[in-house]
């Protein structure tokens, strides 16, 4: 990282200036683990670079080139933009439902011209961006006030309903965690957050009775108790266990993992990726792998702390983070802590919204460290 | 207002204390994933590598060959020929097992009571194990199963071996045959995995029972890596097992096949031994059956046949089937009567004698005269065996006849030897509780009576009397290649003038006028053969009949007549061919039995396989004495 004078930074930075200020071995950790990535989508191809490791890259590539665009965008942009980016959101999650192709069974995509769209991915960065852009203007006295505190939770329910009733839970869920998470960090006060909690102890069995589909209960129901039925609906987690267990301490090897490659793991390329990486490259491997996830956490909590705009900072945690969200849940999944709910490894899992999503919120991630020195005022409404 | 103020500042100390809550937070929830990774790759790591190794790898057995069963030349009695047959694997078949079996049955036959036992072959075993369907097809049938292997998920044709027996019902009392293992066969103990592979045929009768666990050999195992539908991805290892071992007998098939001709249709058995050595030559029980039915599934037609006929197809009458001696006992008391010092007995025969109340009748009812041992065996007169039985008492009868091998199992290498009946005074005492009467004696002295005997036991004894050595009859000469041990045929503790005296008299039999088959002696000299004739009762005579005149055999319902016996050896001078011979209800004024034996042993002798080089392996080494095997 290149120290610059406090003054220096105060002034209005060129486009070299950013380039020096983006937090190049930030991307070079991105870059390491979407390699790990790449090499693994080889593997589960059974040493074969298409179907899916080949376009992985190319898609890597672009989401490169929209990370470094996105960090050289001064945020205050991204500030002005955050609205109208949640309304054309909402208007693709409802057009997804109104005229949406059915996709595994779930009403998830959107075409639009040559691209195939999932407006859940695009939401869950706009609910981010609008979140940090309202409540920035937030004191936090005003966060806890009973009508002022009904306009956010308002934002991430409207969303989170629409992408419920898809049916696509675990993005659901990623929403919900992303938007409380940040009124938490705008200073939610505890009298709320008591409650909430209760409010949730209240509604999971509600939901668990009236919202869920029958297949998302079975995958709960086998969850709990994976080995009673091994060749029905437990064999995901069950066949995914085995495959991490039996890496063991240093792993099968590079393209030796049998569960992959003979099929035994489903959806292998997508959700269940870190399972093959497990086995291949066993528990050294997988630590390691852990570690450069954290790592990249932590440079995210850095750049949120070190941000003098509370826009800013509520956008570098949002983005921070939704991608521990990612991790949790995929990894927590596949290893059978929590249900299968559909999520996948960030920059691991082949993917083409996810991957361009995640290397957008990069690039804001990025574009806050860039203009970490920009000031403003909390009554702002951006540049544009 | 100014750009910043209070709040700012506080709510950006908010800020920075609850993200460092949420750092700890993550930090705790990543400590997790990776405590969690600690149990599952270094705990728990061995528990699912094998877990992993069992997806991957399944174990599939391999059938050795199975040994042959050769004769004494190295001519193959039971061999393995190519089986084309179709397997069916459950889990390939996409559209289950039962649309499975339909589409093959519109390609081949296939008969409803096959595909109830394919679907329980299935059910019993792993969803991966190839289950066979058909068995046996022919090159035509096999061709069309292939054509539409494409619209045949889970369809294996496969190439396999099955046993054969080209001499088809000639031996099959003798090998046996094979058959699918029942669940009877799995809980008499034997734990071998290859009990357990569909369609295994084990042994179930004769050699191929006796010799089982050797002829079966050892199993192999492939061990393949498959996917998780079960494709075979790649072979890992292969183990041929260990293919069975051959078994060599002494029988010559030759002569084998020339019994077999010369008994015919009827319901007979013939044994034919080497005097010396108590080495099988030929052992035969007519009718046969076909021992390849078993092995490809006998249909119930067949099956009711072969129980529904009369000639009993299934006994194998030479080692299985009883019968009362009749007059080839009375050798036996003969020796026995030397032996106990009487040798000049005499008798006058008047056709009958009485005791009590009670007349015990000469076959001649006008009488022989005056008879001695010599006579006695040579027109076998009743009345001098009565007497003669009378002197010795039951024990003395009973201990030569034993001597002879009568009256216990030989122990020879066939399942299935009945071990017949030589009665005893202490027996009769002690199974009914009454004491032995004399009239038992005189009964007994004729072959009569309690005394049973097996075809096998029979010529056992004429080896005995032949040779003067306690022979015991042994079938099979090399197992792999282990030459088997053979129990050491010790001299009988009879004096060589009783041994003499009786082979005198059975000499006569055949080869001075007067005997009861010298009508159909050997004539051609050097060949010449002894015996001695018998017939055995199997109705009651009643006194009425003996006054009206015996009915004829030939005018009596096949089930009542007497069965004709006959015992001889060959060359007289020089005893190496000991032979019986029983053909039931087959008595007749032809002595159609002794023509038989006489054509067997002139057969026997003239292609003399005692004299001709053998086909045993060369190199078969002496095999240790097995523990209990008799000395």
């Amino acid at each position: 990282m290149i120290a610059r004078p406090y003054a220096a930074a105060r002034r209005t930075l060129t486009l070299v200036d950013k380039m020096f200020e983006i937090n190049w071995g930030l991307i070079l950790l991105i870059t390491i683990i979407a390699c790990a990535g790449f090499a693994m989508l080889y593997s589960v191809a059974g040493g074969n670079l298409s179907p899916w490791a080949d376009k992985q890259i190319i898609r890597f590539v672009i989401g490169f080139a929209i990370l470094v665009a996105v960090a050289l965008i001064d945020i205050r942009v991204w500030m002005s933009l955050a609205y109208p980016a949640y309304g054309v959101s909402l208007l693709l999650l409802i057009g997804v439902i109104v005229m949406g192709h059915v996709g595994l069974g779930a009403q998830r995509w959107i075409t639009l011209g040559p691209l195939e769209l999932q407006p859940s991915e695009l939401m869950k960065i706009s609910l981010i961006l609008a979140l940090a852009r309202f409540l920035h203007g937030q004191s936090v006295e005003d966060v806890s006030r009973p009508l002022k505190f009904l306009v956010p939770v308002a934002m991430i329910a409207v969303p989170a309903f629409l992408v419920l009733i898809q049916p696509n839970l675990g993005t659901t869920l990623i929403i919900v965690a992303d938007g409380v998470s940040l009124l938490f960090l705008a200073g939610l006060s505890w009298w709320w957050i008591a409650p909430a909690i209760t409010a949730i102890a209240i509604a999971v069995p509600t939901a668990w009775k009236f919202l869920l589909h029958d297949y998302q209960k079975r995958r709960v129901l086998t969850f709990l108790n994976p080995d009673t039925d091994a060749l029905g609906a437990g064999w995901n987690i069950t066949q995914a266990k085995i495959a991490i267990g039996s890496g063991g301490v240093t792993g099968k090897g590079f393209l030796q993992g049998t569960q992959s490659r003979l099929n035994f793991l489903p959806e292998k390329q997508t959700d269940f990726i870190w399972t093959s990486f497990c086995e291949e490259f066993g528990f050294v491997g997988a630590t390691a792998l852990l570690l450069l996830f954290a790592v990249v956490i932590f440079y995210g909590i850095q750049i949120a702390m070190s941000a003098r705009s509370q826009f800013g900072r509520l956008l570098a945690m949002g983005i921070t983070l939704n991608f521990f969200f990612y991790i949790m849940i995929n990894a927590a999944m596949v290893m059978g802590l929590i249900p299968v709910v559909g999520i996948p490894m960030p920059l691991l899992s082949y993917g083409g919204t996810a991957m361009l999503s995640v290397m957008f919120g990069f690039g804001l991630l990025m574009s806050v460290h860039v203009h970490r020195q920009v000031e403003i005022p909390r009554h702002s409404a951006g540049i544009i | 207002m100014p750009l910043f103020d209070r709040k700012d500042k506080s709510r950006y100390a908010t800020f920075t204390r609850r993200t460092l809550m949420m750092s700890g937070g993550m930090t705790a929830v990543l400590a997790a994933l990776g405590g969690r990774l600690y149990q599952l790759q270094i705990r728990d790591g061995a528990q699912y590598m094998t877990q992993a190794e069992d997806n991957r790898v399944n174990q599939r057995l391999i059938a050795p060959p199975r040994g042959r069963i050769l004769d004494r030349f190295g001519v193959e009695l039971a061999n393995n020929r190519r089986n084309y047959r179709v397997l069916l694997v459950s889990e390939q078949a996409t559209n289950g097992a039962e649309a499975a079996l339909d589409t093959i049955g519109k390609i081949i036959q296939l008969s409803d009571a096959q595909k109830k036992r394919v679907l329980h072959d299935l059910a019993a075993n792993k969803k991966f194990v190839p289950v066979p369907v058909a068995e046996n097809l022919t090159w035509d049938e096999f061709a069309r199963i292939n054509l539409h292997l494409p619209y045949l998920p889970g369809v294996q044709p496969d190439i396999g071996e099955t046993r054969s027996y080209p001499f088809g019902s000639e031996l099959s009392h003798l090998l046996g045959y094979v058959a699918p293992v029942s669940p009877d066969d799995k809980k008499a103990g034997d734990d071998d995995p290859l009990l357990d592979l569909p369609g295994f045929r084990m042994g179930k009768r004769g050699i191929e029972k006796q010799f089982d666990e050797d002829v079966r050999g050892t199993a192999g195992a492939s061990r393949v890596e498959v996917n998780a539908y079960g494709r075979v991805i790649r072979e890992l290892s292969r183990d041929p097992g260990v293919a069975g071992k051959d078994v060599y007998l002494s029988i010559d098939r030759e002569l084998q096949n020339f019994v077999d001709q010369r008994l015919g249709n009827e319901s007979a058995a013939c044994v034919i031994m080497d005097a010396q050595t108590g080495d099988l030559l030929a052992l035969s029980s007519t009718p046969g059956f076909d021992p390849n039915l078993f092995n490809v599934g006998i249909t119930p037609d067949q099956w009711h046949a072969l129980t529904s006929d009369d000639h009993n197809p299934l006994l194998n009458k030479a080692l299985g089937g009883v019968y009362p001696p009749g007059s080839t006992f009375k050798p036996a008391v003969a020796l026995a009567a030397v032996d106990a010092g009487l040798s000049n007995f005499q008798v006058f025969c008047t056709g009958s004698i009485t005791l009590g109340n009670h007349e015990f009748h000469c076959y001649k009812k006008d009488g022989h005269g005056h008879v001695d041992l010599h006579r006695g065996i040579q027109v076998s007169c009743d009345v001098f065996f009565y007497e003669t039985a009378r002197q010795l008492g039951i024990d003395k009868i009973e201990a030569a006849a034993r001597k002879l091998g009568l009256g216990s199992a030989s122990g020879i290498e066939i399942p299935g030897e009945r071990s017949g009946f030589i009665p005893s005074s202490a027996w009769k005492l002690a199974t009914y509780g009454i004491p032995w009467q004399l009239g038992e004696t005189l009964n007994t002295g004729i072959g009569q009576g309690y005394v049973l005997v097996t075809p096998l036991q029979l010529c056992t004894q004429v080896a005995r009397i032949a040779s003067g050595k306690a022979v015991s009859p042994r079938i099979a000469h090399v197992v792999g290649n282990a030459l088997q041990p053979r129990p050491v045929a010790d001299l009988l503790p009879f004096s060589d003038a009783a041994f003499q005296a009786v082979r005198s008299g059975m000499n006569a039999v055949t080869n001075e006028p007067g005997g009861t088959a010298y009508a159909w002696r050997i004539a051609e000299p050097g060949f010449e053969m002894a015996g001695k004739t018998g017939t055995a009762q199997v109705r009651r005579i009643s006194q009425e009949e003996h006054l009206a005149g015996v009915k004829k055999n030939d005018t009596l319902p096949w089930k009542l007549r007497d069965h004709a016996l006959f015992i001889g050896f060959a060359p007289v001078a020089n005893p190496r061919y000991a032979l019986s011979i029983i053909v039931e209800h087959g008595a007749n004024v032809e002595h159609t039995h002794v023509q038989m034996a006489r054509d067997i042993l002139l057969f026997a002798q003239k292609r003399d396989p005692l004299k001709l080089p053998t086909g045993y392996p060369v190199n078969a080494a002496q095999a240790p004495a097995k523990p209990g095997a008799r000395a």
